[in-house]
């Protein structure tokens, strides 16, 4: 089986490159056609008492006024050698940009998605057990109600009445404002509420596919059988029905990971977590190409990895499914 | 997004909370080790080549020059002001001075910094300001010579930027550790949050009483609000409307710093209803600018009549106006051009209504605000204004034919913007002179400005080009704004000073290294 699964991870890589190659030229053609100079939003306040023959040479510096086949070879070129080019924005490389911040985001990411895992399993399985009751109407409720809620929105419901009223939390960055080092502790403090509203927003879909996936599971004959065997209820729910209701969880979760990367974007802006995502925004505002070509394609491996493993996880969990190419 | 959004939601939150908990801002013992700055925008790079404070105020680095409060010029790095002589200007360096890495400096440190802001490869945005300058000559380790392509004298007040070491910005290195002179060095930065400064122990200037400054940023409004009143920021820089909060609250102070930052609307000399000069005049007397100054700006701000501050010495006392409209004056300058009323309440003139376009950068709430204003005062004397919001790059290529809201201006010499904005050369040049205003006679009193060596003959030829200007009426100024900051505890040594359009020279916190904790 690992050798079956080796050649589905290979046939997956395999299939990565065309659709790479795809995400980077459509992200050059609509760079071309976006009606943001980037010279202007380099410039910025100066871009107003700066001469144009200046901005032509920047524009020339910067390969812009090469026909687009072209600046995209030498992107391509640079990518292949390990070059990711310098941000304009941050006038610094690209690849330290990115390699400050991609610790803060996985960490961010990390912690949230074991939260929302675990949350929506309980969250679930408590509705589903207690079907029709008042639990099961709150939870189900909220799930709804926060499939509705933007993330923003909830951002920022959640600092007003964490962090402005009640005053237990702080409200955004890494770190305290006033303080010169990165201390775990503190750091711990200002991870509570993006994680948190990070997971939560993201659970509402998983909560009630547990929810409907379990109750579906409870009419089975396996069900009914152990509850005649005299099994106890704890044992039946958790060991016999949840064990098949979450197959397809699995895939679920893998599926969910572009909205988890959009979810980061609006978390780590509202809540100015310095990580890779809040740079994809920044970079985006200032239509600084190099940093945002990176940062896409990271996330397009992201997203291609998180279904990978999906499968492949799914795989181990039910023994019946046959990986790809093995008959 | 951020901005957009996050501004809307959060000025509901912070209204409805600042509405019913009405806590007051807490007071909390000053910090003497820690003072943290909330500012509005973060500097995209610190260096000085690419344009980080490059008109001073940046406490890691120091210029050869620095300014004092009044903007007169002090001897920084130089050891006296020197005088500019035809096309050469000769510094001479202050001995003992040393870099935040130890190493000594030298004039080769200066030309090296001044070579890379010309270097047409560093991308730099301020290259264009220092174009005057040929060359940049070190013969011995104390003595600098600026050789200039022309008589140039605000040559000097170009002498605040910051000076690097020689060969430092090779490489990629300086953003992640810059090094420079300055009362405060350097400690870490993460990016959209913060950067940490510690005070320099061997400055030359005194060792600063603030040991650590944070400079914290925070592009929200309503964010920073929140965290100046929660007692996470010492001081921070707030629009009128956000500090208004903080005013008659024990231990806090609001400045109100003038400054050299305009809004205007610019016309376009070619076009048949701003091309004429009684249009303009009549529009600039039917204007309200002391309704827009006490509501729009919320009091922190001026009525404007010229591109100069009054604060400053360049100001021409003659250039000024009556803050309240005169519509019956207005009216009657129309009437003597020949527009008479129409039927429609718009005037017209042979067939051409009284009607332009008003172009404002749709993302700014304040020039959207100021040209409402003039569209409902143009009405009054039947001139229909039509204020229309785009983006930068839909408005440029109009500038020629449309009128727009713009904002500008720096305090330190009458030369910088209003040489590029006024003389006939730079017409149709990008943002330079957009509205084609053509006048020989101010093209000529701008060249013996810029070439004059002698403050009083300077002094002659821009009080009369400002004179000209207002004449012409080549733009209608409005207001020069306020900036507003809020600051805890008791200090000595603030001095605000007249400031320019961007924060970059600093601010109030340009002089942080002279503050001290009041007894």
């Amino acid at each position: 089986m690992i050798r079956a699964l080796a050649r589905m991870a290979a046939w997956r890589l395999l299939f990565a490159v065309p659709l790479l190659f795809a995400v980077t030229m459509g992200m050059f053609a609509l760079a071309k056609a976006s009606p943001f100079d980037p010279v202007r939003q380099y410039l910025g306040d100066r871009a107003l008492t700066t001469s144009p023959e200046i901005a032509e040479r920047i524009r020339a510096n910067w390969g812009l006024d090469r026909p687009l086949i072209e600046q995209y070879l030498t992107w391509l070129g640079n990518l292949v050698r390990g070059d990711l080019g310098d941000s304009r924005s941050l006038h610094r490389p690209v690849a330290e940009v990115i390699g400050d911040r991609l610790g803060w985001t996985l960490l961010a990411v990390g912690c949230a998605l074991v939260l929302m895992l675990a949350g929506s399993l309980v969250a679930g399985v408590a509705a589903a057990w207690r079907r029709g009751s008042w639990l099961d109407r709150v939870i189900t409720g909220t799930a709804y109600a926060n499939e509705a809620a933007p993330v923003f929105w909830t951002g920022l419901l959640v600092i007003w009445l964490f962090a402005v009223k009640l005053r237990w939390l702080p409200s955004g960055g890494l770190t305290d404002a006033a303080s010169t080092t990165v201390e775990p502790g503190d750091v711990l403090r200002h991870m509570v509420l993006p994680v948190a509203v990070l997971a939560f927003s993201q659970s509402s879909w998983l909560v009630l596919f547990v929810r409907e996936s379990l109750i579906g599971t409870l009419r089975e004959d396996f069900v009914i059988g152990a509850r005649a065997r005299g099994l106890r209820e704890r044992t039946v729910i958790l060991r016999h029905a949840l064990r098949s209701a979450l197959l397809p969880f699995i895939t679920l979760v893998g599926a969910r990971v572009p909205e988890l990367v959009t979810g980061a974007i609006l978390v780590e802006s509202v809540f100015s977590w310095p990580g890779v995502a809040s740079a994809s925004v920044q970079a985006a505002l200032s239509a600084d190409f190099p940093l945002l070509a990176a940062l896409t394609l990271l996330a397009t491996l992201a997203v291609v990895a998180g279904s990978l493993l999906a499968d492949t996880a799914y795989v181990f969990a039910d023994p019946r499914v046959r990986v790809l190419g093995v008959s | 997004m951020r901005s957009a959004l996050t501004r809307l939601a959060l000025a509901a939150i912070v209204g409805l909370s600042a509405a019913c908990s009405a806590a007051p801002a807490q007071n909390r013992p000053v910090r003497t080790d820690t003072f943290v700055a909330g500012l509005g925008s973060e500097p995209d790079s610190l260096s000085p080549v690419m344009g980080y404070a490059a008109d001073g105020g940046s406490l890691l680095y120091d210029g050869l020059v620095s300014r004092n409060a009044d903007l007169t010029l002090r001897p920084a790095l130089a050891t006296s002001i020197p005088e500019v002589k035809g096309t050469t200007v000769t510094f001479t360096l202050r001995t003992g001075v040393t870099f935040h890495d130890g190493t000594p400096l030298t004039s080769a440190d200066v030309a090296y910094t001044y070579r890379s802001v010309l270097d047409d490869k560093n991308d730099s945005g301020i290259r264009g300001d220092y174009a005057a300058i040929d060359s940049v000559e070190a013969p011995d380790a104390t003595t600098v010579v600026f050789h200039l392509k022309h008589p140039y004298a605000p040559i000097l007040q170009r002498a605040t930027l910051g000076i690097v070491p020689d060969g430092s910005l090779e490489g990629s290195g300086f953003e992640a550790k810059p090094v420079g002179t300055g009362p405060y060095r350097f400690v870490s930065r993460t990016p959209g949050d913060k950067i940490v400064l510690e005070a320099n122990p061997a400055y030359w200037g005194g060792v600063p009483a603030i040991k650590k400054l944070v400079l914290a940023f925070s592009s929200d409004d309503n964010v920073r609000a929140t965290r100046m009143a929660a007692g996470e920021f010492d001081a921070a820089e707030l629009p009128p409307k956000a500090a208004a909060r903080f005013e008659n609250t024990d231990g806090l102070t609001v400045h109100r710093v003038p400054s050299a930052d305009y809004r205007g609307v610019m016309y376009p000399m070619n076009a048949p209803v701003t091309g004429d000069l009684a249009v303009r005049k009549a529009l600039s007397l039917a204007l309200d600018r002391a309704a827009m100054v006490k509501t729009i700006l919320a009091g922190a701000g001026r009525p404007a009549f010229g591109p100069i501050p009054p604060d400053t010495t360049w100001h021409n006392p003659a250039v000024e106006g009556s803050p309240t409209p005169d519509q019956a004056q207005a009216v009657r300058v129309l009437e003597e051009a020949g527009w008479a009323e129409g039927t429609d309440g718009v005037r017209a003139r042979k067939g051409t209504p009284a009607r332009f376009t008003l172009m404002y950068p749709a993302g700014d709430s304040l020039r959207k605000e100021l040209a409402l204003a003039v569209a409902s005062d143009a009405k009054k004397i039947g001139i229909d204004v039509q204020p229309t919001g785009l983006d930068w790059d839909a408005i440029e290529p109009r500038m020629s034919k449309d009128a727009l809201l713009m904002g500008m201006g720096t305090p330190f010499d009458p030369d910088y913007t209003n040489f590029e904005t006024f003389h006939s050369r730079f017409a149709g040049q990008g943002f330079f002179n957009p509205g084609h205003y053509k006048s020989p006679e101010v093209d000529a009193l701008l060249e013996k400005g810029r070439e004059e060596s002698d403050p009083a003959t300077r002094k002659q030829a821009y009080d009369a080009a400002q004179q000209r200007i207002r004449d012409d009426e080549a733009w209608t100024y409005l207001a020069f704004l306020q900036h507003v900051y809020v600051v805890r505890g008791e200090w000595t040594g603030v001095a605000p000073s007249v400031e320019a359009h961007e924060h970059a020279a600093g601010g109030l916190f340009r002089n942080l290294a002279e503050w001290k904790p009041a007894a």
